[in-house]
């Protein structure tokens, strides 16, 4: 019985489980649901919970644990001079029998009879039904095959008795229990309960498996290079991962890829901050209902265009404007029509960049300033204050620590912003303070780093892992500094 | 002729006076919270150096109203406020009158204690700095004393001036409230239920307070509570529904009402 039927199986146990187990509840107090302690859903509910819950754990568990029991007993059984092969080898072998024991299932009992002392014709009548072997089958491999598959069908069969048997014996002990003080509510909020701590954990857990899995290859990186020479380094030359070569040491330094990220940020954040602000002050204070209620969300649709698009905006639209606009003045000042700016550069990355984080600063700070509670605009109003001086002098200042946790929240955007940077600002490492110049940032270079053939061994590779987990030490400390900041701002109005 | 101009002479006076003695008048006002009507032509003068009680249960108008005699209604989205209020002989609503300059004069302290978070100093220097009422430094530290020691607040706070104005007392923020307001030496200042929020002595000090006030300013001020109207106003109004029902000296009103619905409203009969 597959897997899939086995889970249908399970939620029609559950259901008639639920559907009983309300009635029997009501049926217990005659009718009259008052006298139940729970109603009469969670009886259901309960009787259900128990028919599903370890039947579908058991069944999981299972699922996993069983492929691992059978290889190992199945290696266990390989003839002695196979064992003595190294790892790999041994690894390519069981590959075949799996191949062969799925084969063998699409052969009927007297082809298997034909076929089964002969590698050559096993191999053409298997090649035959779709599954192709690397090489001749080695007679054990055939005997192999057919253990796997015998055993894989037991361990099928157990495993639907078990499950099936769980899930009723579930079912009937959790109806068994059904009595009307027995509290049915707080046994079903509490599995309620558990499932959202797991769907919590779940995001921490990977959140922790991602930084463990940087760190260490991040590790492996800095064993074949000195940490101080990557975050010290001013020189950004990784060469090519020669294959086996293992000797083109590249030179990996960090600060001209560092900066180049915090200068494109710093543009970015120059134009996005007064453009951000000014339209969230308008919105919150100004704005009549209406024209807030077309005008916020316009605002808002400019979150909801995937970066990449900002990024072949700045490609072919921006940056040879820049470009042609910059050949003109130069003409028009000293009569040589040579651009200074280039098409990529530090300004039109930071520019788009910072059009694409207007709608975090405007949207975030709006949201602050309006929590700003109308108690004091009306304290400063009644006093004779005009509009502007009211915002200017109470409403920003009170705001001010929720505003500045808005942008550093946005810095961090900026900093971890990838495919704007990856198309408009070039890909030169260069340690340089002319914005009209190409430079480039972190992430450019983790995915400059990350494409093509790779081996995972060369430092050219890991290198990414290093600048990846720097990147992210950098974002973490700026939202966490945000958090710090927002959270004190809340408690003043508390 | 001699008679007659003699009249005149008499009449002016009286006019004069009657004038004199009425701050603000309120002639025919009515208010709209959009389709809604709230106040529905009411009118009532306020005197001058005299504590004028608005009393009436919870949605009667009486916030409504004293919100439109400094035109903080104007603040609220779609509200609209016909009919005549001046202030000695400007028309408030006129569209000559300066809503900031008005506000200046008319200051109101508000419900719920609203110190800005800024110090203590700050908060009342605000109102005097945009106003543009100092020279200097030594001056606004003068208003700033002032202010605070007419407040009851003075020898409170003198040492901690330039701590945070959030960090008092709710009784101390609502008297900083209340000093924030004279600060900007107004002629009127209406109070919103101003000790709702406060524990009864901090009430018993702010009401202290609000008596002292009236020999230098005309205080309208809202309470729901009959015992506050009774111990510092001298006239009340009494309004139900958005209407005024109303208006009388304190004494007569706590004791003998002229309209059966004060007698009802006051021996706590409905509202």
């Amino acid at each position: 019985m597959n897997t899939s039927l086995i889970l249908l199986i399970l939620a029609i146990i559950g259901i008639a489980g639920y559907v009983t187990g309300a009635r029997y509840s009501m049926a217990l107090v005659g009718g009259i649901s008052s006298k139940l302690h729970s109603r009469p859903g969670y009886y259901g509910s309960f009787v259900a919970v128990w028919a599903i819950l370890p039947a579908v754990v058991i069944l999981f568990v299972w699922l996993v644990a069983s492929p691992i029991y059978i290889s190992s007993s199945v290696r266990g059984a390989f003839p002695e001079e196979v064992k003595t092969q190294s790892q790999a080898e041994q690894g390519l072998s069981y590959g075949m029998i799996t191949s062969i024991a799925r084969g063998m299932n699409a052969l009927t009992g007297d082809e298997i009879a034909r076929v089964e002392n002969n590698p050559v014709e096993l191999r053409a009548a298997l090649g035959a039904k779709g599954v192709p072997l690397a090489g001749d089958p080695q007679p054990f491999m055939v005997k192999a095959a057919a253990v796997l598959n015998r055993m894989t069908f037991v361990s099928r069969i157990l495993m639907t008795i078990v499950v099936l048997a769980v899930s009723i014996g579930g079912a009937f002990f959790a109806y068994r229990q059904i009595a009307p003080r027995f509290r049915a509510r707080n046994r079903v909020e509490k599995v309620v309960l558990g499932s959202l701590v797991v769907a919590s954990s779940i995001a921490i857990l990977t959140t922790i498996g991602i930084v463990a899995s940087m760190l260490t290859e991040a590790a492996h990186f800095f064993t074949a290079i000195p940490a101080w020479e990557f975050f010290f380094g001013t020189v950004w030359d990784p060469r090519f991962a020669a294959a086996g070569s293992g000797g083109s040491e590249g030179q990996f330094g960090l600060i001209p890829l560092l900066l180049g990220t915090l200068y494109i940020g710093f543009v970015a954040m120059l134009f996005a901050v007064p453009i951000g602000l000014f339209s969230a002050i308008y919105m919150s204070e100004y704005a009549s209902p209406k024209v807030r209620s077309v005008a916020k969300p316009l605002l808002e649709v400019l979150a909801g265009i995937p970066t990449i698009v900002y990024g072949f905006f700045a490609l072919t639209t921006v940056g040879p404007f820049l470009r042609d606009i910059s050949s003109q003045l130069n003409g028009l000042v000293t009569g040589d029509y040579a651009n200074f700016i280039q098409a990529q550069s530090v300004l039109t990355a930071g520019f788009v960049m910072g059009i694409m984080l207007i709608p975090y600063v405007s949207s975030l700070s709006d949201d602050i300033i309006t929590a700003v509670p109308r108690a004091l605009r009306d304290g400063s109003l009644g006093l004779g204050a005009t509009r502007s001086e009211t915002i200017k002098k109470v409403v920003l200042p009170a705001a001010l620590p929720g505003i500045v946790g808005a942008l550093l929240m946005t810095a961090s955007r900026a900093v971890g912003e990838t495919m704007i940077v990856v198309l408009a600002a070039g890909v030169a490492a260069r340690l340089q303070i002319n914005p009209f110049e190409p430079m480039t940032t972190v992430t450019v270079k983790i995915v400059n780093q990350l494409t093509g053939d790779l081996e995972f061994t060369s430092p050219q590779t890991l290198v990414a892992f290093a600048l990846g987990i720097t990147l992210f030490a950098i974002t973490l400390c700026l939202n966490i500094y945000a958090l710090y900041i927002v959270r004190k701002y809340r408690e003043q109005y508390e | 002729m001699n008679m007659m101009s003699e009249s005149a002479v008499e009449k002016a006076l009286d006019q004069k006076m009657s004038d004199a003695s009425h701050k603000m008048i309120g002639k025919d006002v009515s208010v709209y919270y959009g389709e809604k009507r709230a106040l529905f032509d009411v009118n009532l003068n306020v005197r001058e150096n005299t504590v004028t009680a608005l009393i009436g249960p919870s949605g009667c108008g009486k916030s409504t109203f004293l919100r439109c005699l400094n035109r903080m209604n104007d603040t609220i989205e779609n509200c609209r406020v016909t009919g005549k209020i001046t202030l000695d002989t400007d028309d408030i609503y006129d569209n000559n009158i300066d809503v900031v300059e008005l506000r200046a004069r008319v200051g109101m302290v508000f419900q719920k204690p609203n110190p800005f978070p800024k110090t203590i100093y700050e908060n009342i220097s605000y109102g005097p700095r945009i106003h543009g009422l100092s020279k200097n430094k030594a001056d606004m530290d003068q208003i700033v004393e002032a202010s605070l020691q007419r407040a009851g607040l003075w020898t409170e706070v003198k040492d901690r001036l330039h701590e945070s104005g959030t960090g008092l007392s709710g009784g101390q923020q609502q008297r900083l409230c209340i000093a924030r307001a004279i600060a900007v030496s107004p002629e009127v200042i209406l109070m919103d239920e101003p000790c709702s929020a406060l524990d009864p002595i901090a009430t018993a000090k702010v009401e202290e307070l609000i008596h002292e006030l009236r020999a230098n300013y005309t205080i309208v001020i809202v309470t729901h509570s009959m015992q506050q109207a009774a111990r510092v106003s001298q006239r009340t109004a009494m309004f139900h529904l958005g209407q005024l029902v109303e208006e009388n000296d304190t004494d007569k009103m706590f004791t003998n009402p002229d309209d059966q619905r004060t007698q009802d409203y006051i021996m706590g009969r409905f509202g």
